[in-house]
């Protein structure tokens, strides 16, 4: 087992294919029981870092340990504990998903129930399709049912929402939680904003085969804008002090007419309240609430891929 | 570039290895059942060529060149050297190199199963048609069209079982040349048709001339032909067409193993 409840340690990595470097001393620890984000564009390395780490490819240099073990020297162990759910891996059209199931529980040791993992994946009444009648969606919860066959400890999914529409992918988003509950270690390759904010502890943010972040994702949003900014329109003059002693204020700034407040928390209910309390009332009240994709933007330079922008909340 | 190098061991030594390939075969059987190409080609379409000559009056005739048998007599090992070209040409590389265009072979190199197990159940489920094949095409010669009992039934075993060992390395190294399942199917049917030109499909082994005759002997399908009708007429065959076999098998089973991409 891994020391200090590390799953997933890997140090210094490098892969090159020819003259093009796609990962470049990338380095990072995933805690037992973690969900771990590796977020970037397509091309920036993430897929080719998950594939080091499940021993499908040999790295130029660096150490990969899962669960203490080396994907290449202890390969058997290493296909027993972890489970892996690959991009753009499909089964044979005339093979019923019970047949898929039956084929790939019958290779581990200790495997789950097939009849309760179809179940949690809510693909029980497609048991007798044959896999070519099944949706996108159904295809995606059968592969990512053949990561979890295994009971694995550790499990890789690699942009396991793309293609998905978007009630699929929420579907899919509460499928991960689930399996996290069953304290598996949970690697989660994406290019989707929304979907590392919502279901990673920790994201490291991949741009050029270089981690370019590495922190939760509110953290790196925090990074990206320092917060969120209130800004607003007061009645009249007041002493800035009566926003900057907030607990949840960090700065003060006047824009012509206008306030700008920035701080964390429940900052837009201190500030109107503390107003309140001033018989002071605020017009013009707008929210930039800074996220993942702010810092997706600002740390790699260039516009997120994807994803859903809901940056401004306008509040009245 | 990549590190999946194949594994072309089959360690049966646990329960749950024994296991485990009996469902990758189980669920190779299915699929050869449920798209039948190597039922159709390794069985029905032979045996309805079989039924078609044995019908043909002019397939009666013994010709003075043929020593002393029909003409369909010398078809019959003709027929079932087709029906193992077609599995082992076509049959054999389609599905393989579909699994690799689904990403199925890498698929199975993240699990305990190595994927060259795909490989040996789609061998071993071929080889089940092959024989199937085989046996229809020899009982229904014999039966129903007068066709002579083997001379040698040792002979004609040790004949096929080289035929095909000399055989599917050829199509193990179709699907390593091919990209896709679509590729596969073209270059095992341009490989197909001279090929069966110089096992005799058209022109009979015994009328051809010395230099068709010479190409023909080291040809893959040639000895194949020689040795499965030299156990039939006259007992155990020559060791030269074996030999030639077995040359083929090494070769294109190197050959395969050294250029077989598992992505």
């Amino acid at each position: 087992m891994g020391a200090s409840g590390s799953a997933v340690e890997i140090a210094h990595l490098r892969k090159t294919y020819g003259a093009l470097t796609a990962v470049d001393d990338v380095s990072f620890t995933v805690a037992e029981g973690e969900i771990f984000g590796i977020l970037g564009p397509n091309g920036a390395g993430k897929t080719t870092t998950v594939e080091c780490a499940v021993g499908l490819r040999t790295p130029d240099s660096g150490t990969i340990r899962l669960l203490g073990l080396d994907p290449q020297s202890d390969r058997e162990q290493i296909h027993e504990i972890v489970g892996v759910q690959l991009q753009a891996s499909a089964q044979p059209a005339k093979l019923r998903v019970r047949e898929i199931l039956d084929m790939y529980s019958s290779f581990y040791r200790q495997p789950a129930d097939v009849g309760e993992l179809t179940e949690a994946l809510g693909l029980t009444s497609k048991l007798g399709d044959y896999y070519k009648s099944l949706s996108g969606g159904q295809r995606q919860r059968l592969s990512v049912a053949l990561a979890l066959i295994g009971r694995p400890k550790i499990a890789v999914l690699d942009e396991m929402t793309t293609g998905l529409d978007p009630q699929a992918r929420r579907d899919a988003w509460d499928l991960i939680e689930g399996i996290r509950e069953r304290g598996v270690t949970i690697l989660l390759v994406t290019h989707f904003m929304e979907e590392a904010e919502r279901l990673c502890d920790r994201v490291a943010l991949i741009d050029n085969g270089r981690i370019v972040a590495l922190d939760s994702p509110a953290g790196l949003a925090a990074q990206a804008r320092g917060g969120k900014t209130v800004r607003f329109q007061p009645s009249s003059q007041f002493d800035e002090r009566l926003l900057t002693d907030l607990p949840e204020v960090t700065g003060v700034e006047h824009d012509g007419q206008h306030v700008v407040v920035t701080g964390t928390g429940e900052l837009v209910n201190a500030v109107i309240l503390a107003l309140a309390a001033a018989g002071l009332t605020a017009r013009d009240i707008q929210l930039d609430s800074s996220n993942l994709e702010d810092a997706f933007v600002r740390l790699t330079g260039r516009s997120a891929p994807e994803g859903t922008s809901r940056k401004e909340g306008a509040l009245t | 570039m990549t590190s999946l190098t194949p594994r072309l061991t089959l360690p049966l030594s646990t329960k749950v290895q024994r296991n485990a390939f009996g469902k990758v075969v189980l669920n190779e059987a299915r699929l050869t059942w449920r798209r039948p190409i190597a039922l159709i080609a390794g069985v029905a379409l032979p045996v309805m060529l079989t039924v078609l000559f044995g019908e043909l009056p002019t397939f009666r005739q013994s010709p003075a060149s043929f020593g002393g048998i029909t003409i369909f007599d010398a078809y019959v090992p003709v027929l079932g050297v087709f029906s193992l070209a077609l599995l082992a040409l076509l049959g054999l590389p389609i599905p393989l190199a579909s699994y690799r265009e689904l990403g199925l072979l890498r698929r199975l190199s993240t699990t305990p199963v190595p994927p060259s197990w795909l490989l040996a159940a789609q061998g071993l489920v071929q080889l089940c048609v092959a024989v199937t094949g085989l046996a229809a095409i020899l009982v229904l010669s014999i039966v129903a069209f007068g066709a002579p009992v083997p001379k040698s039934p040792g002979g004609l075993l040790v004949s096929v079982m080289l035929s095909i060992a000399g055989l599917f390395p050829i199509g193990l190294m179709i699907a390593a040349m091919s990209k896709t399942a679509g590729a596969a199917s073209v270059i095992g049917r341009l490989a197909f048709f001279p090929l069966i030109f110089f096992a005799g499909l058209w022109l009979p082994r015994a009328l051809m001339p010395p230099v068709l005759l010479d190409i023909s002997n080291y040809s893959p399908l040639g000895p194949a032909v020689q040795a499965i009708q030299s156990s039939m007429l006259t007992g155990f065959p020559p060791v030269q067409p074996l030999l030639v076999l077995a040359g083929y098998a090494v070769v294109f089973g190197f050959l395969a193993k050294r250029f077989f991409r598992w992505e």
